[in-house]
């Protein structure tokens, strides 16, 4: 029981952390048309800079200012690249993106060499957060920080802890929702942003820089993926694939949660980090169930192969076959409106 | 009265004249370059260039960015290498010329399954929608090492059954001649798919599929179709690959294989037939040659891909195809100074450029083994302040006469395109 509440709560910070990277996205999508193929690459970036400012001025500063950095190459990249080619269609925006993910990657490979680097979680914020006791005779209690080693190391008790860093992770994720949230719906600038999302021309003719806005919007979306990479760096690994690996499931997640829908966003990125937390710890494979049905396979059948890779196994196909299925059966997506 | 339809249809001299060159380049490239490394290079060549076509007939004549491609011509080759153990041992019994063919069956069985998916959407969520299918086949091809061979691939042996009039495919020239038939008849074959009824509406659905819509045809349908198609000629590709190869591992239906074909693809140029052609013999040069000189090649590809996208969208061919115009109303030669001008500071970036990013990939990289790197047959001291501050000065150099050319050239440019205009209203009023 203890586990299924950590697990739930890991699974949370991690679809947090998704949400953080695909509202960028879908920012930028919903906005300019563009899918920013290397939108992960900034991800990515983010964390090397947090890594090479760790070292100078420390976690927190760094957290702060390698985000700014990530935005302002994004801003410049959308100034001098994206624009260059917005005349000829949405194609050609797609593959300069897809270009930039190859230069990044090198770049990266070239300054930080192919093997991943020690960004670690800074020590104010190691440990744990809270630790969950199941105590024989009494249930579940709650302790914070590490719990009492001896009620853990007691007989017949179990404790599962909570990473600090995990809480401290949902926290930023939440903080930066709510300011996005904020900024888009009760400020001027937040006004602008989406007049220039729904009427573009109209917005011009009142006498607003729409190129700037734009270039603002990639910036900021940039930069969130800075954010998501500096807090999801060290609570992950910092090398470089893991702008790919991540990559992938950024879009499945925009494509799940419906294009260009921020809340559908934040939908599908809890549901996969959930749905990714747990597959890895369901040890059953359609084989088990079938023995414990009474009607074992064995070893030489032809679906053997098939039938014995287990849920854990297919933890990392999983969002692929959500994909799949919400493809099937609603294909605007969850929370989708378009129908393309 | 009958009435009697009388067409004149003008035998098209050109294209049979192209067509025959491009038999004739086949059957000699090998007479030509006989090395063994250029053997090698050949027979890819003959099997990229089936690859980018098919890729082609997507991004190109359909508007579907697609970025798993490689699942359809790595499954084909997966299956290809399964019949092929299945004839070695004796259970089946299927001739080597034909196994790219069982590889496209395959190819297009998996393409009508998935294609059903992906090609409910167009645009760019159609392009998300490949990634991810293309991820779902390759995490998919780690679990199941039954029949993906898990890390180490699936291993066989070209040489099975009774030769078929001595030839048994062993030796490489033999491979060679039977990719150079493939590549071939499946260019002619995809050339005449762009004249049918369903080719043109392809690039009908790509230009405008609103309007497609209203004229009763189902774009899904079209597209489906294309896509089928398009599927067969990656399998095709992939049985070649196995026929070649006789090993194939899990990387054959990976992401980068999959960018691959995009990004030489459209490097070739995707607004023309034989973009594709000119992209796969890139592919080829780049992966095998580029990626023995330098590490850096992945670098330089990106770059020159980021400045193609930019400034030539239409890839080399689009080039091309731009100076042929000039060409065929003679007014090319008023520009031969200008490229020679551009073409001479050009090298002197790419030479400045090329010297930095090698310095710094040795200072990265084998710092072991002292200071000194050559760079195209000069030694360079890595650590001495004269070679970083006089490449910089090339590279200063470089990119101010370039800067100083391109807009001389711009200019010119637009002063023939507008002498092209004249020509030709002055021809339509005559």
């Amino acid at each position: 029981m203890e586990t299924f509440f950590v697990f739930a709560l890991n699974g949370l910070s991690y679809g947090l952390l998704l949400f953080m990277l695909s509202s960028g996205l879908t920012l930028i999508f919903s906005m300019m048309g563009v899918l920013n193929f290397a939108h992960t690459s900034f991800y990515m970036l983010g964390a090397y800079f947090a890594y090479a400012l760790t070292g100078s001025i420390g976690f927190f500063p760094a957290l702060i200012a390698a985000p700014l950095l990530v935005g302002a190459l994004g801003a410049a990249f959308e100034r001098y690249c994206v624009r260059k080619v917005h005349p000829y269609g949405h194609v050609p925006e797609l593959l300069i993106t897809f270009g930039l993910s190859y230069v990044v990657l090198e770049v990266v490979r070239l300054i930080w060499g192919p093997a991943n680097v020690d960004y670690r979680v800074p020590e104010a914020l190691s440990g744990s957060l809270f630790t969950l006791a199941n105590v024989q005779g009494q249930g579940l209690s709650w302790f914070a920080g590490a719990g009492d080693a001896a009620i853990c190391a007691a007989v017949g008790n179990s404790c599962t802890q909570f990473p600090l860093y995990r809480g401290f992770m949902a926290l930023v994720a939440l903080a930066m929702l709510v300011a996005l949230w904020l900024l888009l719906t009760r400020t001027r600038i937040g006004l602008i942003i989406q007049a220039a999302l729904t009427h573009p021309e109209m917005t011009q003719s009142l006498g607003h820089n729409v190129p700037r806005v734009m270039m603002g919007v990639f910036g900021g979306g940039c930069a969130l993926a800075g954010l998501a990479g500096v807090i999801g760096g060290n609570a992950f690994v910092t090398e470089p694939n893991m702008a790919a690996s991540v990559g992938a499931i950024i879009f499945v997640v925009v494509v799940v949660g419906g294009m260009g829908s921020l809340a559908g966003a934040f939908l599908a990125s809890i549901l996969i980090g959930l749905i990714q937390t747990f597959a890895v710890v369901i040890d059953v494979s359609p084989l088990t169930v079938m023995a414990q049905l009474g009607s074992p396979v064995e070893y030489g059948h032809w679906a053997y192969p098939i039938l014995k890779i287990s849920v854990s196994q297919m933890a990392p196909i999983l969002p692929y076959l959500l994909l799949v299925l919400i493809l099937i059966f609603r294909p605007k997506g969850l929370l989708g409106t378009r129908e393309e | 009265m009958t009435d009697k339809m009388y067409t004149f249809r003008p035998v098209n001299v050109g294209r049979i004249v192209l067509w025959t060159l491009f038999a004739l380049v086949l059957l000699v490239a090998p007479k030509v370059f006989t090395s063994s490394l250029s053997m090698t290079m050949l027979t890819q060549m003959g099997i990229a260039i089936i690859a980018c076509l098919s890729y082609n007939m997507l991004l190109g004549q359909g508007g579907m960015l697609s970025f798993g491609h490689a699942v359809y011509s790595g499954l084909g080759s997966f299956a290809a290498i399964h019949v092929l153990n299945k004839v070695a041992d004796g259970a089946w019994s299927v001739p080597i010329s034909l196994l790219p063919l069982v590889g496209g069956l395959a190819g297009l069985l998996v393409a009508a399954l998935l294609g059903a998916l992906t090609t409910k959407k167009s645009g760019t969520i159609f392009a998300m929608i490949t990634l991810g299918i293309g991820e779902l086949v390759f995490s998919m091809s780690l679990m199941l090492p039954e029949f993906f061979g898990g890390e180490g691939g699936i291993a066989s042996n070209r040489v099975v059954g009774e030769p078929f009039l001595g030839i048994t495919f062993g030796p490489e020239t033999e491979v060679y001649y039977l990719i150079a038939v493939y590549t071939f008849v499946c260019t002619v074959l995809m050339f005449a798919f762009t004249h049918t009824p369903l080719g043109r509406m392809l690039n009908a659905v790509r230009d405008n599929p609103e309007r497609v819509e209203f004229i009763g045809y189902d774009t899904q349908r079209v597209r489906y179709f294309a896509f089928m198609i398009a599927g067969f000629f990656a399998g095709i590709a992939g049985g070649l690959y196995t026929i070649n190869f006789e090993i194939v591992t899990a990387e054959v239906v990976g992401a980068h294989r999959s960018g691959a074909y995009l990004l030489f693809t459209f490097l070739g140029g995707a607004l023309f037939f034989f973009g594709p052609i000119i992209g796969a013999v890139m592919m080829v040069l780049a992966t095998v040659l580029l990626s023995e000189m330098t590490k850096a090649w992945l670098l330089y590809l990106g770059i020159f891909f980021l400045v193609m996208v930019m400034y030539a969208p239409g890839g080399v061919s689009g080039l091309i195809m731009m100076n042929l115009r000039l060409a065929a109303y003679g007014m090319l030669r008023r520009l031969w100074t200008s490229y020679l001008a551009l073409g001479g500071a050009l090298l002197v970036v790419l030479a400045a450029v090329g010297v930095i990013v090698e310095m710094i990939y040795h200072i990265k990289l084998n710092e072991a083994m002292g200071p000194e790197m050559t760079f195209m047959g000069a030694t360079i001291n890595t650590h001495g302040v004269d070679a970083w501050v006089g490449a910089t000065f090339l590279l200063i150099t470089g990119v101010g006469l370039f800067e100083l050319v391109r807009r001389q050239f711009v200019h010119q440019w637009g002063q023939i395109q507008e002498d092209i205009e004249a020509e030709n209203l002055r021809q339509q009023l005559h």
